[in-house]
């Protein structure tokens, strides 16, 4: 992908709900509730907007079809150009992408950006959902569900570099402490390793405690152009890089030891950044955990470590919050809880709050000036990143 | 900043009512196939792509999944509109003028075939808690607008019969329709009762085929073999989602969606200096209201002005979804398919004289209030 001359677009404002296993507001509520928050936090009106990008994951978990539709009000899309972009977990970092897309362009110069999930209307549990989610003829006769093909692939990747389910467990007691500081937290938690490891094994080797909750919630940011950003925000935070790749849909044929997708869309985000050395460049990075061992996962995609490394420099506290790189200061989906797009916005927000000073008791030391946020999604293949700095 | 992108390869498959020996991968590589041999580009050099889905229409849930293997687009930046054909096209455009693309793919496919009781998904598109207790056909909700329709406009039935009766006589010289016809207005007028006043003839058939365009920023397309076609303008909005909020005689979104296009290409007088509109006509009386708000009329502005575009074709040369067949949220970028050909003087048959700027104007179907619309010209 070439890039010519684009107009820098920053985000102004971010808003998000609580994350909660069963909200009693209906998606329409949660994405009015998120979407507020953000236009207030911008200081601009819903009729200073002049475009919404939505996205949700699938309408299997609501039971609605045509999902966008019914949330348009609700999101703030009344009489306004308003559409849903999706690409499956990782849309929630992709609706940043498309809303840069509609500023960039020139075509907008404020645009809103919503991501909503309320996955508990699907009875008993939304795993049951994920049945529709492979392919008919192949693989929906072996009853699949994602915790099986995710646990397929957290022991290729322990297999392939020799890792332990104790370093992976260490992913979910920091990201769960981390999120004790998050307020819309569901499932935050001081746990060890011990009692990650001493959870229910729910396909092995992932234990109950290295996969992130069912969750509703929902997530919202504002985007502007430079010259109405710089009217609007005392601290505006740019948009430096957006990347994105969808690899095969045949992921029986692939090593599922490396994410190569996640590497390609960060590069294509790291180029546009001008970002060449991502290790000293980044400061603070919100890397996609539904799983425990994803968060490693993603990082080695993201070339913040060494294929196979990641889980040693958890070890010895590359990672935590005042380590050399924090990631997942917020708590991510494992701490705060995973309403799938809304949980991807939400990690888009933690840099935004991050990189402005305003994380409070999540706050990263040495004022982080450039932080990355990553998603990923459908059938292990879609890695969505973007690169905000200020 | 340059406002336009070219439309540099056309794919289209011909539409049909069933397609039981091609699955709907198949059907997307056939018209990919097309698309890159006519604008003379290798799936390797192309930086995005967008492709125009729902999950209940595919079957499949998040069924992005399935669309990079037959568009040659494996490791490339995808995504998916889960929405209308020209809200897809929309995006594939932001691509390009935002700069960060140069030659991006639209795709878009209907495996209608497949989908036993399209009523019943339409049915769950119902608000859960407000509208869908009543049990309500969602065919009844377009019948209910066309009863406000014709009330406030003050269109007789027959009128929207005609319209019936001109695209289905006009999909037979299409090439690609599935549902030409020669009807009489009495046919129409005395079908199958769907819905007072909907008859089964004023409703679109729905139909299996798949679309993909590629798109190039101008002075890439003028680099390569095809044609370019320039969308000069694109707009898109939505309205009141819910039954009991939203203007029944008007198609608001339609208005607001080619207001913007209008805007956006520059287009002062839409009336005089359009030369063929293809407006959404999912149901026959769709296409007044439609044509409405192409020309910016108050209801029943269509029968009166809009009367002599119809009678010399420029409305829905192609015949409409009523003629070719309705594809879903694909049908919006087929029918942009074949208005890019008449601007090339490439519709066969089909072809009018003369056609350097044309506009197409689309709907998502009941029971949405959102569409779209967009501004064709010759390079």
């Amino acid at each position: 992908m070439r890039r010519r001359g684009s107009r820098r677009v920053a985000v102004i404002g971010a808003g998000l709900s609580r994350f909660v296993r069963r909200a009693l507001e209906t998606g329409k509520e949660l994405s009015y509730y998120a979407a507020s928050q953000a236009l207030e936090s911008a200081g601009v009106r819903r009729r200073d907007v002049e475009a919404v990008v939505m996205a949700s994951a699938p309408d299997a978990f609501d039971g609605q079809h045509m999902k966008g539709e019914y949330l348009l009000d609700g999101a703030g899309g009344y009489r306004k150009p308003y559409f849903r972009v999706y690409v499956g977990g990782g849309s929630g970092v992709f609706s940043i992408i498309s809303g840069w897309t509609l500023v960039a362009s020139g075509m907008f110069d404020l645009v809103l950006v919503v991501a909503e999930e309320k996955m508990s209307p699907t009875q008993p549990h939304p795993q049951a959902a994920f049945i529709t989610i492979f392919d008919h003829t192949i693989e929906r006769p072996l009853g699949p569900n994602l915790l099986w093909i995710f646990a397929l692939e957290q022991t290729r990747y322990m297999q392939t570099y020799g890792i332990r389910n104790e370093e992976i467990a260490l992913v979910s007691v920091k990201n769960k402490r981390n999120a004790l500081g998050h307020p819309a937290s569901q499932v935050a938690e001081a746990v060890t390793v011990e009692q990650v490891l001493a959870s229910e094994v729910v396909a092995w080797p992932v234990h109950r405690l290295m996969v992130s909750p069912v969750s509703d919630g929902a997530a919202a940011i504002v985007l502007a152009s430079e010259r109405v950003a710089r009217r609007l925000s005392p601290r505006p935070v740019w948009v430096e890089g957006i990347g994105w790749s969808l690899d095969t849909s045949y992921w029986g044929n692939r090593d599922l030891a490396y994410p190569r997708y996640v590497e390609q869309a960060a590069r294509m985000a790291y180029a546009m950044a001008g970002i060449t050395d991502p290790r000293r460049e980044i400061h603070v990075v919100e890397p996609y955990d539904p799983f425990a061992y994803k968060e490693l996962h993603h990082l080695e995609g993201l070339l913040l470590a060494d294929r196979g490394k990641a889980a040693e420099d958890l070890v010895r506290g590359r990672f935590d919050r005042d380590g050399e790189l924090p990631s997942t200061p917020s708590g991510g989906l494992l701490g705060v809880g995973n309403p799938i797009a809304a949980a991807g916005l939400m990690k888009v927000c933690e840099i935004f709050w991050q990189l402005r000073g305003e994380a409070g008791p999540r706050q990263v030391p040495n004022n982080p000036r450039r932080g990355v946020a990553q998603a990923w999604g459908d059938l292990m293949q879609i890695g969505t990143v973007v690169v905000l700095g200020v | 900043m340059d406002n336009l992108v070219a439309i540099a390869g056309i794919g289209l498959t011909p539409l049909r009512p069933v397609s039981p020996d091609l699955s709907f991968r198949e059907l997307v590589f056939e018209a990919a196939t097309r698309a890159y041999a006519d604008a003379g580009v290798d799936p390797r050099d192309v930086d995005g792509v967008v492709t125009v889905a729902e999950d209940l229409h595919e079957g499949t849930s998040i069924t992005d999944e399935y669309t990079p293997d037959q568009l040659g687009a494996v490791l490339k930046p995808v995504q998916t509109v889960a929405g209308d054909g020209l809200q897809g096209l929309a995006a594939a455009c932001l691509l390009i003028r935002s700069g960060a693309a140069d030659v991006v793919v639209v795709e878009a496919h209907s495996k209608a075939s497949n989908v036993l009781e399209h009523e019943e998904v339409l049915a769950i598109a119902l608000d859960p808690l407000y509208e869908r207790p009543w049990g309500l056909d969602p065919h009844a909700v377009a019948a209910l607008e066309m009863r406000r329709y014709l009330h406030e406009a003050g269109v007789p039935e027959r009128a929207v019969a005609e319209v019936v009766v001109a695209n289905r006589r006009r999909a037979l010289r299409n090439p690609f329709a599935a549902y030409g016809a020669d009807l009489t207005v009495e046919q129409v007028l005395t079908d199958t009762m769907v819905a007072d006043p909907l008859r089964a003839a004023m409703m679109s058939q729905t139909a299996d085929g798949a679309v993909v365009l590629v798109l190039a920023a101008p002075e890439t397309a003028r680099a390569l073999r095809g044609r370019p076609v320039m969308v000069r303008g694109i707009g898109w909005a939505s309205d009141e989602p819910s039954l009991s909020g939203r203007p029944w005689a008007e198609a608001t979104y339609a208005h607001l969606a080619a207001a913007m296009a209008y805007r956006d290409a520059g287009l002062r007088a839409p009336g005089g200096q359009v030369d063929l509109f293809e407006v959404d006509d999912t149901y026959a009386h769709k296409q007044l209201q439609h044509l409405e708000a192409a020309l910016g009329l108050p209801p029943g502005g269509a029968l009166r002005e809009g009367a002599a575009l119809a009678a010399a074709d420029r409305v829905n040369a192609s015949g409409g979804h009523l003629g070719m067949g309705y594809g879903y949220d694909a049908s919006a970028l087929m029918r942009v398919a074949v208005t890019a050909l008449q601007v090339r003087g490439e519709a066969g048959p089909m072809q009018l004289p003369g056609v350097r700027t044309a506009v197409v104007l689309s709907w998502r179907g009941v029971p949405t209030t959102t569409g779209g619309a967009v501004v064709l010209s010759a390079a």
